[in-house]
């Protein structure tokens, strides 16, 4: 499986949820709906503080419960990669996906009755560029690339700097990664 | 609320009214549309994309940007490559360009206000002739019975270009932005008194060199300026030590070596505590300060009694960390950057903080230095031939005669004031771009009594924002994706054009702004002044100047051209500053002239009366002021504003996060309703929110009466008496929990 990794710098993202806009356009994203968001956290009491800004989105899974769980097969690895997708022609919007992710990032159901959710800009990564809020942060603390090419930023990154996933007992093996 | 002069029989009594423009249109437009599709929906960009150049008008930095368009439909907006504003990245409100476009509450056609048999004011929609023979006719009595510089023009954005042009060739000289008294003109005077050269915009800051930054209640990060969150980021990626003052934990305090939890209105005293030390501990940059500066000797007598353990009782800042960020400052000097910040007009004495701030910057040797502030330039660009303005028989000064007289540019607020009464200096208004209810603080009354006595008042616009209700015509711009601008030429790095040119035909019957600038010249008798049929003529007659053409531009959106001047001083160079002693000013002998204080004094601000605290604002990313908040994809972001309070406070006084309350003011002011957040990232002294909500204009739809509106509860200003800054940090506000 060739695996896509998003790595973003918690030191540099203030939160500003560009990423949040740059995916509603360019993935036309129904009136209401985000397929990411962004969570800050603050630790401590005043004024001894320290705040964590993270923009969060599915974790494109190697060993993805909502793909196993999916009792259609909407849910699949795209193309020996990683990246989750849904088939609509496929999903019931039955929702076992939601109650599988532990990352509640299948909130969305498109109004056409089907399950929605990130899909890493598939349709950008085929043509070699980055997903849109990728593109779009104007901090450039989000970064994307394949975690098999050892020279790749993402693995470059993961090597030389300290960092986390979220919920990583859960066993599901995802591929976002947070600098911190 | 605002029609409080009404008779006994129900009927106004004031002259005009200010009217809700919420009667004329129902609620049939259309939302925007959802998305058409099936299961086997296509991909983004699979379609017929269009690709058009342009520069935002989200805010004020005018990024330069490409929108695209598939299949005929708005789809995105993305930054170009080649600018140095953007850097290829727009910012929340700029990847949303698209929702100002989309937004179905518009304005349409243009509206001339009537009075009804009833005697109730309303619009009704009117023809473009109909409406600009209206305004001119009017326009050309002022002329007659009082003189063309009478009108007086209140602007913001970069479109105003072209009713300033108007004005001017009107005969009128008093033009008047927001920008300067109720933002950063404190910061530009400041630093003009000091160095003899504003800020400026994009501000000259040169962080991704920079290797120590101190912010001073500037939270960028929160605004977006684009080029400073990037140079930020820049230098945050080179372990930039970032030192913030703020009593709030601000996105950049959280990002900091030292995070200085100031108390509030105490800033100057930090900053001479800061030269106490520099000077004290013969840690400033000598070699500059004898080369460049004079005053020296005036500047160390008067901090010398600014001793960090004096002034630990004024800020709460301990001594050891006055000392130690001073040191961090030397350190790394001249690559360290005192943050000019840019929303300047806080307590009143803002221009004499903005001083000191610039002779801090002087002491570390950091203006014309690599990571300190950059020589900025621009393309020159040549004027299109237009015959040169008739001289104005006065300017904006005559608002504000015998006052403020560092002010440079005019004083909202002073021209507001001199246009009420019969005998009042101004007689028409064209306001563009601006919702001055909300942009000003406590306007309202001042502005009701203004278009009782004013003979027009034309608002342009592209939404209807409260400010409309006041107008006699009200015309509706097209958005900055409709239409062409004059190049972008800001002073900059890397000298460098922009275009704006239309993505879309304009929606609905609304113009741009160029086409009613030059309609209402010539039902005035100014067609020299407006030689061309279409805007593109001027913008391609520039370009062609310069080697270029609108063609190019067509395609490459921005264009960078060489610096002729280096953009830092060269070791040991000579430079001649612009300033009456051509050095810079320490000592500022044109204040003393003018009976100010030649060095900045501090002084202890008012403290709130007991159960009330701070009021403290600022922006968040989702919003620029109150302009884009009825941007349907800025308002699924952010629909509306948060009281911060800290969990001291929420404790005393039994809030719970989320729970809405109101906020009410020592002279009796409440606000409208707005969800407290409670966290730690807040003095307890202070509340935060964010500025730009609490809408009144019904025709907003998304926005209107949702969260609360911070300037409304700033009744106690404290005007800038050497620039006419509007002081909005003074006041005090208690919190009101909402009956259950």
């Amino acid at each position: 499986m060739a695996r896509y990794a998003m790595v973003i710098d918690t030191k540099l993202c203030i939160g500003c949820a560009d990423c949040v806009v740059a995916c509603k356009t360019e993935n036309k994203v129904p009136e209401g709906l985000n397929r990411d968001w962004v969570v800050e956290a603050t630790q401590g009491t005043y004024p001894k503080l320290e705040t964590e800004f993270r923009s969060e989105r599915c974790n494109h899974c190697s060993n993805a419960t909502c793909v196993t769980m999916c009792p259609t097969g909407a849910s699949h690895h795209w193309n020996g990669t990683n990246i989750v997708l849904v088939d609509p022609n496929k999903c019931t919007g039955c929702k076992a996906c939601i109650s599988a992710c532990p990352y509640d990032a299948r909130l969305i159901m498109h109004p056409e009755g089907y399950i929605d959710k990130c899909t890493f800009c598939h349709h950008r990564v085929e043509k070699g560029m980055d997903p849109a809020c990728v593109s779009a942060c104007p901090t450039k603390c989000m970064h994307f690339g394949l975690l098999d090419d050892p020279n790749s930023e993402v693995s470059q990154l993961l090597r030389t700097r300290k960092h986390k996933v979220l919920a990583p007992e859960t066993g599901n093996d995802p591929n976002v990664y947070y600098l911190i | 609320m605002l029609n409080q002069n009404r008779g006994p029989d129900g009927v106004s009594m004031n002259r005009r009214d200010f009217i809700k423009i919420s009667g004329l249109f129902g609620l049939g437009a259309a939302a925007p549309a959802m998305l058409a599709g099936c299961a086997a929906r296509p991909l983004p960009g699979q379609g017929e994309v269009v690709r058009t150049p342009t520069f935002c008008d989200m805010c004020f930095w005018k990024c330069a940007a490409y929108a695209h368009i598939e299949n005929g439909q708005p789809w995105k907006i993305i930054g170009n490559d080649d600018d140095l504003h953007s850097k290829g990245r727009l910012c929340t409100r700029g990847t949303a360009g698209m929702g100002a476009y989309e937004d179905p509450d518009r304005l349409r056609r243009p509206l001339i206000r009537v009075t009804g048999a009833d005697g109730l004011q309303t619009f009704r929609e009117a023809s473009w002739d109909e409406a600009l023979d209206y305004i001119a006719e009017r326009l050309k009595k002022v002329e007659q019975r009082h003189g063309a510089d009478r009108l007086a023009l209140l602007n913001h954005g970069y479109g105003a270009h072209h009713f300033q042009h108007l004005v001017r060739a009107f005969g009128s000289a008093s033009i008047a932005e927001p920008a300067f008294a109720q933002c950063r003109g404190p910061r530009d005077v400041g630093f003009e008194l000091t160095y003899g050269e504003v800020i400026g915009s994009p501000e000259r800051t040169d962080m991704e060199h920079s290797r120590c930054i101190v912010l001073i209640g500037s939270h960028i990060g929160e605004n977006l300026h684009n080029a400073q969150v990037q140079t930020l980021a820049d230098a945050m990626r080179n372990d930039v030590t970032l030192i913030t003052v703020d009593p709030r934990f601000s996105v950049p305090a959280s990002k900091s070596k030292y995070w200085l939890p100031i108390k509030p209105g105490t800033d100057i005293a930090l900053l001479l505590a800061w030269m106490h030390v520099l000077i004290d501990e013969g840690l400033y940059d000598r070699d500059y300060i004898e080369r460049y500066a004079t005053g020296f000797e005036q500047l160390k007598r008067h901090v010398a009694r600014y001793s960090p353990e004096w002034v630990y009782l004024e800020t709460g800042i301990e001594p050891e960390t006055i000392r130690r960020t001073a040191r961090e400052m030397a350190a790394a000097a001249p690559a360290t950057l005192i943050h000019p910040g840019r929303h300047t007009t806080w307590y009143g004495d803002d221009t004499q903080r903005s001083r000191a701030i610039a002779i801090l910057n002087a002491l570390l040797g950091s203006w014309g230095r690599k990571g300190g502030l950059y020589n900025k330039e621009s393309v020159s660009l040549p004027h299109y031939p237009v015959p040169e303005y008739p001289e104005a028989r006065s300017d904006f000064r005559a608002a504000h005669a015998g006052r403020f007289p560092f002010a440079n540019s005019g004083v909202t607020t002073a021209v507001i004031e001199a246009s009420v009464g019969a005998d009042a200096h101004y007689k028409a208004w064209i306001v563009y771009g601006t919702n001055l209810p909300m942009t000003i603080p406590g306007i309202r009354p001042t502005l009701q009594a203004a278009i009782d006595s004013l003979d027009l008042v034309v608002v342009v616009d592209t939404m209807p924002s409260e400010v409309t209700g006041y107008a006699d015509v009200v015309l509706p711009e097209c958005t900055y994706l409709e239409r062409y601008d004059d190049l972008r030429n800001s002073g900059e790095r890397v000298p460098s054009l922009a275009l704006r040119m239309p993505v879309f035909e304009p929606r609905y019957d609304s113009k741009p702004g160029w086409w009613i600038a030059k309609q209402l010249g010539h039902r005035l008798g100014l067609e020299k002044y407006f030689p061309w049929d279409d805007y593109a003529e001027v913008i391609d007659w520039q370009l062609k100047q310069l080697g270029s053409s609108l063609e190019e531009m067509k395609r490459i959106g921005v264009k960078n051209f060489p610096r002729k001047r280096p953009l830092y001083f060269a070791p040991g160079q000579d430079v001649r500053f612009f300033t009456p002693s051509g050095k810079i000013e320490l000592y500022s002998q044109q204040l003393a002239d003018k009976g100010f204080d030649p060095i900045p004094e501090y002084t202890r601000p008012e403290s709130p009366p007991a159960g009330y605290y701070h009021l403290n604002y600022g922006r968040m990313p989702a919003h620029t002021f109150g302009k884009t908040t009825n941007n349907h994809l800025l308002f699924q972001l952010a629909p509306e504003n948060t009281l911060w309070v800290n969990p001291l406070v929420a404790s005393e006084r039994g809030l719970v996060n989320g729970e809405y309350v109101r906020l009410a003011n020592p002279d009796g002011v409440v606000s409208n309703q707005i969800r407290v957040r409670v966290t730690e990232r807040i003095r307890p002294d202070s509340v935060f929110m964010a500025h730009g909500f609490g809408h009144r204009s019904r025709k907003l739809r998304l926005t209107h009466d949702v969260g609360a509106d911070d300037s409304e509860l700033m009744t106690r200003l404290k005007i800038d008496p050497l620039m006419g800054g509007t002081g909005m940090r003074g006041n005090f506000v208690t919190i009101i929990k909402e009956a259950v």
